[in-house]
C-alpha cells in the first residue's frame, strides 16, 4: 500500500519545475559513498487484506484471552464505556499536532484544561500538568523536582513502590548525584514507620511513598506526610491505580507536596503495557519547578474565553538545558480518554466503581482466606490488590492453575527474594463473584 | 458558533451517564470506614452521555488536525496516518494483553516488538533496537545514558556533550539529565556543523556530539564521516537525533555514517499519530558494542519462540514501565508492512520532491537564509516582510484565515523569524499549491495591508490569544468561583 498522492505526471512536472530529471539528483547532498547500493531488506509490501491476515495471524499467538486473569501490579483491567472509544477515535483528536497554534486547538487545549482540574480534584492539588509518559517516569520525575526545590542529595524511597518504579527511579537518577534509600514495609504490608524514621535527616530531599501500595495496601499517608515535614523533606505520592483516588481521601488533604502516578485506569486499555497516562500534581508554590507541559486559560482579542499551553518558560524548547524536565512529546491522547472516561463516569459513577473493587476486592481476599494451604499475606487494608502466601511453590500452584484456564495472579519472588511463595491478586469490578468463586476453587484442589 | 463551555459549567447532581452492574457480592455498609475514605470528589462533574457526547464532538471542531488538511509543521512530519493502522492497533489481542501476562501466552505481542526491532535495524543499519522510550526526548535521554554507561565501563564517563546551535531543545535538556555538560557547536555559512569549531571543542573530555541528520534547516550534514571521524578520534560517540529520518529511509543509513546511537521518532518517519501531543515512541537503535546497556528487559530469539530477558548486568536499568508504547508500536509495524522496501524509498523520495516544490515555489517571495539544498524541509524567513512590520507569527496566524496550518515557526534558533516548512509525502499537489498561494497572497497582503496579518487570525473559533497574561496570572484549571 502507498500513501503518496502525487501521480506521475505532478511528479514529472514538480521535478522539472525544481530543476532536477531525476529524483536521485535532489539527494545529490549526500556523498555517494553512505548512499544506500540496493534495497532495504524489508518484507514486500502488504495490502490492506494482507496487513489484517498478518496481524490476526500473530494476534493469534496472544493466548491470554483464553484465561481468567487475576493479573494487575500496575496495569488494571477496568471497564471502559463505549463512548470513550467512540469519541477520542475521532480524526480532530488522533491527528492534530501539539496545539502550539491555540486558535486552531481549542479543543484540545479545553479538554487538557478540563484534565488537569479533574487530576487536582482527585488529587487534592492546585496544579497539574497535560501528562507524562506514565506511573513510573511520574515517580522519577517527581523525584527530581524535589531535588530542583529543595537541592538535598538523598531520597527515601519504599520497597513497597512498584519494583519497575523504582528500578525507573534509579535509572533517572544514577548520574545526578542523588542517593536512594530504601524503606521497608511491616508485617501489615505497609511502609514501616520505624525504617522511615531512622532513614529521614536533614538531607532528606523527598520521601516517596505508593498508596495503595505495590501490595493494593492502603497507606497512612498523613503520619508518613508528619514525619516527612519533620525533618524538612518533602512528600511525594504515587498512585498506580488512579481509580482508588474516586473513594479514597485525596492525598493533597493528607500532607502530599506531590501526587504522581499512573491514569491507565481511566479508559486505556491494557495495551500489553502501553501507551498509558503520567499524571502529576503539586501545590502552586511549587510551579516554577513543574515539569511538563501544562494549559491556561486566557482572552483573545475580543475578550473571549480560550485557552493555551502557558508557562512555557520552564521547558526545553525556550529553557534547553536548563529546563525542568526534557519532555516534549507526552501522552495528550490518552490524558483526552481519561477526560472522556472520567467525565462520563462523573462523581457517582466513579465512586461506584472503586466501591465495588473494594467490595469484590474483599470479599475475593476472604473466600480465599478460607482455602487450606494458603494465607493472606498482609492484614491490611486492600483496594484491588492482595498478598497470598502459599505452603506449596508458586510454581506448582500457577501450573495447576493454568491447567483450570486461570492466571492466579503475578508471583512476586523475582523482585521481593522475601516473598517466595507469594503471589500478588488483583480484584476488580471486571470479576464477577463466579470467577471469585472458580479461583477459590481451583485453589483449593491445587493446595489439597 | 455555540461557544463550548466548560463540562464543569454544565455539571448538575444526581446526572449520570454510566452505570455498572449491580454488585454480585455482599455489600457492608461499614467496608469503606475502614479507609481513610473521602466523601464526595468536590466538584467533579455530573452529566448524561448525551451531554458528554456533544461536548467532545463540539470541542473537537474546534481542531484543526491532519485529517482535515495541509499541516506543514517543520520537524514534526505531520503526514497522513492511515486508518487501517488504528483497527490493527485496536485488535483485542494486543489492546486486551496483560503486560506482566506470561510470556508463553503473549508471543504475539513479542512478535510485534521483535519484528520492529529487527526492521528498524535494517532500516537504520544499527545492530539493537530498544522500544521502551515513550518518545523523541525520551529516546534522546536513553541514548545518552547508554553513551555515558558505556564510557564509564571504559573507566571515564566524560563531562561534556556537543550540540549544533541549529538543535532542539530537547538535546541539551536531555543530555543534562544526563549528568552532562553542553557545549554549545557553531553552524557554519552553508547552514552545516562547523568542522573547524568541532575540532577546536573536541577533546578527550567530551562524551559525544548529538547531531541531527539532515538537521533543522532539512540541510544533511555531508560532512558527517569526517564529522565522525574527529569525534572517534578523541575517544567520543555520535549520537543522532533521528527526527528528521523521513528524509532519508531506503536512501541511507545511519549506521552506515558511523553513527554510533540513534533514536527515531515511530510518531513521525513510521506515521503513528500525533494524538493533539502524544503518545509517541521514541525506540533508540545503537551499534554491538552499545547493546549489553540497553534497558531491561529485551526481547530474545530463542528457536521459534521469544524469551523475556532480564538477566542484563551492564544495563542501564528501566527507562518506564514494561515494554514502552506498544500500541503504538503496532500502528508502526503496520506501516512498515504496508509499505514494503520500495514504499519506503518512494516515501523518503516524495517527501523531499514535496519540500523542494514548495522551496521554488516560495523561494524570492520570502527570504531564505541559507540556499545550500534542503531535503524534507525549508526553512525561510520574514526578513522580507518585517520591512512592512509583518512577523513570521503574523504570517502563520494569516495562514489560518486561508484554512491551513502554519508551519513551525521562530525554530531553528540560527534563523531569525523562522518559518519552517515541512510538507511530508502525504500530499497532493493541489493542496500543496494551495498552501503555495496563500503565502504568496500573504505576501502580497504584507506589502498592502500589514494590519490585515498584525489582527489575524479573523476566522477561527477564537482570534489571537494573550498568552502574556496567561503566563503572568495563570489560570490553570477551573474552580467554582472562578
Amino acid at each position: 500500500m502507498s500513501y503518496i498522492s502525487l501521480s506521475d505526471k505532478d511528479k514529472k512536472e514538480m521535478l522539472a519545475l525544481v530543476g532536477v530529471s531525476a529524483v536521485e539528483e535532489l539527494f545529490r547532498s549526500l556523498p555517494d559513498e553512505i548512499k544506500l547500493k540496493g534495497k532495504l531488506a524489508v518484507p514486500p509490501a502488504l495490502t490492506e487484506l494482507e496487513l489484517n491476515d498478518f496481524f490476526e495471524e500473530v494476534g493469534r499467538r496472544n493466548t491470554l484471552g483464553q484465561y481468567l486473569s487475576f493479573l494487575g501490579a500496575g496495569a488494571y483491567p477496568h471497564l471502559i464505556p463505549y463512548v470513550v472509544e467512540a469519541l477520542s477515535s475521532r480524526g480532530e483528536f488522533v491527528t492534530p499536532y501539539t496545539p502550539y497554534q491555540p486558535e486552531v486547538s481549542q479543543g484540545t487545549l479545553q479538554i487538557i484544561f478540563e484534565y488537569q482540574t479533574l487530576i487536582c480534584q482527585l488529587a487534592g492539588m492546585d496544579i497539574a500538568n497535560a501528562s507524562l509518559y506514565d506511573g513510573a517516569t511520574g515517580a522519577a520525575e517527581a523525584v527530581l523536582m524535589a531535588n530542583r526545590l529543595n537541592n538535598k542529595p538523598k531520597v527515601l524511597i519504599p520497597r513497597s513502590l512498584h519494583p519497575q518504579y523504582r528500578q525507573t527511579i534509579r535509572t533517572y537518577c544514577r548520574n545526578l548525584n542523588l542517593k536512594l534509600e530504601e524503606v521497608g514495609f511491616d508485617d501489615k504490608g505497609e511502609m514501616k514507620l520505624s525504617d522511615l524514621e531512622a532513614g529521614l535527616d536533614a538531607q532528606t530531599s523527598a520521601v516517596v511513598c505508593q498508596s495503595p501500595n505495590f501490595f493494593g495496601q492502603v497507606e497512612d499517608l498523613k503520619k508518613i506526610a508528619e514525619r516527612a515535614h519533620a525533618k524538612g523533606a518533602l512528600f511525594i505520592v504515587v498512585v498506580a491505580e488512579a481509580l482508588s483516588l474516586g473513594i479514597l481521601e485525596s492525598p493533597g488533604k493528607l500532607g502530599a507536596d506531590i501526587v504522581t502516578g499512573e491514569g491507565q485506569s481511566f479508559g486505556l486499555p491494557l495495551g500489553f503495557g502501553g501507551p498509558y497516562l503520567g499524571f502529576m500534581a503539586c501545590n502552586k508554590e511549587f510551579l516554577r519547578q513543574f515539569p511538563g507541559r501544562i494549559a491556561g486559560q486566557t482572552k483573545d482579542i475580543e475578550g473571549r474565553r480560550g485557552f493555551v499551553l502557558t508557562l512555557s518558560t520552564r521547558e526545553q524548547h525556550i529553557r534547553r538545558e536548563k529546563a525542568t524536565s526534557n519532555i516534549c512529546t507526552n501522552q495528550a491522547l490518552c490524558a483526552l480518554r481519561a477526560t472522556i472516561f472520567l467525565e462520563t463516569l462523573g462523581h457517582d459513577g466513579l465512586r461506584e466503581m472503586a466501591c465495588q473493587n473494594i467490595h469484590k476486592t474483599r470479599y475475593a481476599q476472604a473466600e480465599l482466606g478460607k482455602v487450606k494451604g494458603l494465607k493472606v499475606k498482609f492484614a491490611g487494608r486492600p483496594f484491588n490488590e492482595f498478598v497470598l502466601e502459599f505452603a506449596k511453590p508458586w510454581a506448582t500452584v500457577d501450573a495447576a492453575l493454568r491447567k483450570k484456564g486461570i492466571i492466579g495472579g503475578l508471583g512476586l519472588a523475582a523482585d521481593y527474594p522475601e516473598l517466595p511463595d507469594c503471589a500478588l491478586v488483583c480484584v476488580t469490578e471486571m470479576h464477577r463473584k463466579e470467577d471469585i468463586d472458580r479461583l477459590a476453587a481451583a485453589l483449593k484442589e491445587a493446595l489439597s | 458558533m455555540i461557544r463550548e463551555p466548560l463540562i464543569f459549567e454544565i455539571s448538575d447532581k444526581g446526572k449520570r451517564a454510566f452505570r455498572l452492574p449491580k454488585l454480585d457480592v455482599p455489600f457492608h455498609k461499614d467496608l469503606v470506614k475502614e479507609y481513610p475514605a473521602r466523601t464526595e470528589v468536590e466538584d467533579f462533574p455530573q452529566v448524561s452521555e448525551v451531554e458528554v457526547v456533544r461536548h467532545f464532538t463540539r470541542l473537537s471542531q474546534a481542531n484543526y488536525c491532519v485529517d482535515l488538511g495541509f499541516y506543514p509543521l517543520g520537524s514534526c512530519t505531520m503526514k497522513y496516518n492511515p486508518k487501517i493502522n488504528e483497527k490493527m492497533a485496536s485488535l483485542p489481542a494486543f489492546a486486551g494483553a496483560h503486560p506482566e501476562a506470561p510470556v508463553d501466552l503473549v508471543q504475539g505481542s513479542l512478535e510485534v516488538l521483535k519484528q520492529t526491532e529487527e526492521l528498524l535495524c535494517e532500516i537504520t543499519g544499527m545492530d539493537a533496537f530498544t522500544l521502551q522510550p515513550a518518545a523523541g526526548a525520551h529516546g534522546e535521554l536513553t541514548g545518552m545514558m547508554l553513551i555515558r554507561a558505556r564510557l564509564e565501563d571504559k573507566g571515564n564517563p566524560r563531562k561534556i556533550v556537543l550540540i549544533p546551535d541549529s538543535a532542539h531543545g530537547t538535546n541539551p535538556s536531555s543530555a543534562h539529565i544526563c549528568g552532562y555538560h553542553v557545549q554549545e557547536i557553531k553552524s557554519d555559512e552553508k547552514g552545516e556543523i562547523d568542522l573547524a569549531d568541532l575540532a577546536k571543542a573536541m577533546t578527550e573530555d567530551v562524551a559525544a556530539l548529538m547531531v541531527t541528520n539532515p538537521n533543522t534547516l532539512g540541510v544533511f550534514e555531508a560532512n558527517i564521516k569526517a564529522i565522525a571521524d574527529i569525534v572517534h578520534s578523541k575517544g567520543g560517540y555520535i549520537y543522532m537525533d533521528g527526527a528528521n529520518m523521513n528524509a532519508l529511509v531506503g536512501v541511507c543509513r545511519p549506521g552506515d555514517m558511523d553513527v554510533d546511537v540513534i533514536h527515531i521518532n515511530l510518531h513521525k518517519t513510521f506515521s503513528t499519530p500525533h494524538g493533539g501531543g502524544g503518545p509517541g515512541s521514541g525506540p533508540v537503535g545503537v551499534k554491538k558494542e552499545f547493546a549489553p546497556y540497553l534497558p531491561v528487559p529485551v526481547i530474545d530469539r530463542k528457536g521459534t519462540s521469544l524469551a523475556v530477558n532480564f538477566a542484563r548486568p551492564k544495563s542501564i536499568g528501566r527507562v518506564r514501565s514494561f515494554f514502552g508504547n506498544f500500541l503504538v508500536v503496532v500502528r508502526a509495524l503496520a506501516y512498515i508492512r504496508s509499505l514494503g522496501p520500495d514504499g519506503l524509498k518512494e516515501m523518503s523520495e516524495v517527501a523531499v520532491l514535496n519540500a523542494n516544490y514548495i522551496r521554488k515555489s516560495l523561494e524570492g517571495e520570502y527570504h531564505l537564509k541559507y540556499d545550500t539544498p534542503t531535503l524534507h524541509e525549508c526553512v525561510f524567513s520574514d526578513k522580507f516582510q518585517k520591512e512592512h512590520g509583518v512577523s513570521n507569527i503574523d504570517i502563520a496566524k494569516r495562514l489560518i484565515d486561508y484554512g491551513l496550518h502554519p508551519p513551525t515557526m521562530s525554530f531553528p534558533l540560527i534563523v531569525h523569524g523562522a518559518l519552517m516548512i515541512e510538507p511530508t509525502e502525504t500530499e497532493s499537489r493541489r493542496d500543496l499549491d494551495l498552501f503555495i498561494e496563500a503565502m504568496k497572497k500573504i505576501s502580497q497582503e504584507a506589502t498592502d495591508d500589514p494590519d490585515l496579518l498584525k489582527t489575524a487570525p479573523h476566522v477561527s473559533p477564537v482570534r489571537r490569544l494573550d498568552e502574556t497574561t496567561a503566563a503572568r496570572t495563570p489560570i490553570l484549571r477551573w474552580t467554582r468561583n472562578g
